[in-house]
C-alpha cells in the first residue's frame, strides 16, 4: 500500500502526514507513507487545494484535514 | 433572544472589568500610586469597551466562521474549475460569474498557486482568472457579517458590491492588457488530472468546520485583539467628529490616504471592523472607512510572495497597482453615493 500525501510544507499538510503516520501505526498496516510536495504532482492528481490525501493512487480527500479515526477507515478498505 | 446573549457578555465583561480594575488597583496600592485615573471616563470607557468588544467579536467569529465553514465545503476550487472552464468563461461575464463566485470559495495561501495553475491550464482567461483571485480574499463572509451587524443591512451590501466590483473591474483590466507572456513560464506547462469528486459526507463538513474555527481562532484572535485595543482606546479618549476635518465626506484627499496607509498594514478583517466602527465615529466618511479596510485586508505581502511564484514582478505589480486604484476610486464613489 502506498499512501501519498499531498502539500506543499503549509501547517495543514504537515498535520495529516502526522494524522497518517499514527493511522498507519495504530491499524498495524505495513503502508509507505510518501509526502508529494511538488506543485506539477499535486496537480496531476486534479488537486487544487491541499493537503490531499491519496492512497494507491485514488484520492480519498483534498482540501481538509482527516482525522486518525477516518485515516484508519481508509484504511481497513 | 440576541439582547439576552448581549445582557450576558455585557455582565462578563463587567466582571472582567471589575477584576482588572481590582488588580490595577492594588498594584498602584503596593507602590503608593493614586488610582483617580481608574474612575476616569477615557479608562473606563475604554476598558468596557475592551472586555463587551472582545467577547462579543469572539463569539460572533466562531458563530460565523463555523457556518460559512459548512456553505464552503460545498465550493471547491475544483468544481470552480469546472464550472468557468471550456470555454464557459468568456468575456465580462467570465469576469462577474468568476468574482461571484471568488466570493464563496476560501482563500488560503494552500490554494492560491494551485488555483492559479489549474484555472490557467483549464483554458480560463487570465482576466477571469485575476477576478477570481481578488473576490476571494477581498469579500470575506466574517467581515459581512460583522458589518451587517454593526452598521446595518445597507453597509454590508456596499461591501459585497464594492468587493465584487473590483474583482469586476480589475480582472477586465488585466485582461485587456494582455500580460499573459508574464505569467511564469513553468504554469504552462502543468498537466493538470481530474480527481474523482470526493464529497465530504454532512458528519465531517460538520467536524472540518468545527476544527476551523478552531484553527482560525487560534491563529487570528491577537491580531483581533490587538484591533479592538486600538478600538477601545480610540473609544475611551479620542473625541468624536475629530477627524471631519481630516477625512470627512468633502475630503477626497483622505481616501487616497486612507488606501495608501492599509495596504502595507494587514488584519483580519474581523480585527478591522472595531477599528473601522471608531475611526466613523470619529467622524470619518463610511467610504473612506472601507476602502481603508480593504486596503489593509485585501493586499498583503505574506500574500503578495505566494503570488510571486506565480507571476512575474511586472505582472504582480499591475495586480497591486489595479486594485489600489480601484478601491480608491470605490472609496470616492461611496462617499458621494451615501447620505
Amino acid at each position: 500500500m502506498v499512501i501519498k500525501v499531498l502539500g506543499s510544507g503549509c501547517s495543514n499538510c504537515k498535520k495529516l502526514e502526522e494524522n497518517v503516520k499514527d493511522a498507519v501505526r495504530q491499524s498495524g498496516i505495513s503502508a509507505e507513507v510518501l509526502k508529494v510536495q511538488e506543485i506539477g504532482e499535486i496537480m496531476a492528481y486534479g488537486v487544487m487545494k491541499t493537503p490531499a490525501l491519496v492512497i494507491d493512487e485514488k484520492v480519498k480527500s483534498m482540501g481538509r484535514v482527516p482525522g486518525v479515526e477516518e485515516i484508519k477507515k481508509y484504511l481497513r478498505d | 433572544m440576541f439582547s439576552l446573549i448581549d445582557w450576558v457578555l455585557k455582565q462578563i465583561a463587567g466582571i472582567l472589568q471589575s477584576g482588572l480594575t481590582g488588580l490595577i488597583a492594588w498594584f498602584c496600592h503596593l507602590f503608593g500610586w493614586g488610582t483617580g485615573f481608574l474612575e476616569s471616563q477615557g479608562y473606563i470607557g475604554a476598558v468596557s469597551f475592551f472586555f463587551y468588544d472582545s467577547l462579543k467579536i469572539l463569539l460572533m467569529l466562531s458563530l460565523i466562521i463555523f457556518i460559512v465553514s459548512l456553505i464552503r465545503s460545498f465550493f471547491p476550487p475544483e468544481r470552480t474549475k469546472k464550472l468557468l472552464g471550456e470555454g464557459k468563461a468568456r468575456g465580462i461575464l467570465g469576469n462577474i460569474f468568476a468574482a461571484l463566485l471568488g466570493t464563496v470559495t476560501p482563500f488560503c495561501s494552500c490554494s492560491a498557486v494551485p488555483v492559479f495553475i489549474g484555472f490557467i491550464e483549464a483554458g480560463i482567461p487570465l482576466g477571469v482568472t485575476f477576478s477570481f483571485l481578488i473576490s476571494s480574499p477581498m469579500v470575506n463572509e466574517v467581515a459581512l457579517i460583522m458589518l451587517w451587524g454593526m452598521f446595518g443591512w445597507q453597509i454590508a451590501i456596499l461591501y459585497i458590491a464594492t468587493g465584487v466590483l473590483v474583482a469586476i473591474v480589475s480582472g477586465l483590466i488585466i485582461g485587456k492588457l494582455k500580460m499573459e507572456r508574464y505569467v511564469e513560464d513553468y504554469v504552462y506547462q502543468i498537466k493538470m488530472g481530474q480527481a474523482e469528486d470526493v464529497k465530504p459526507s454532512w458528519k465531517q463538513r460538520i467536524s472540518d468546520a468545527g476544527i476551523y474555527v478552531l484553527e482560525i481562532l487560534k491563529k487570528i484572535w491577537l491580531y483581533v485583539l490587538i484591533g479592538i485595543a486600538i478600538g477601545a482606546v480610540m473609544h475611551g479618549w479620542a473625541p468624536t467628529g475629530w477627524l471631519v476635518q481630516y477625512a470627512g465626506r468633502n475630503k477626497p484627499f483622505a481616501v487616497f490616504v486612507a488606501v495608501l496607509i492599509g495596504i502595507p498594514l494587514y488584519s483580519n478583517a474581523a480585527g478591522m471592523i472595531p477599528i473601522v466602527k471608531e475611526l466613523t465615529r470619529m467622524g470619518m466618511a463610511m467610504g473612506t472607512a472601507l476602502s481603508f479596510m480593504m486596503a489593509v485586508t485585501a493586499l498583503s505581502l505574506p500574500e503578495m510572495i505566494i503570488l510571486r511564484k506565480v507571476l512575474k514582478p511586472r505582472l504582480l505589480a499591475v495586480f497591486i497597482g489595479i486594485m489600489t486604484v480601484t478601491i480608491i476610486f470605490i472609496g470616492y464613489l461611496f462617499n458621494i453615493v451615501i447620505g
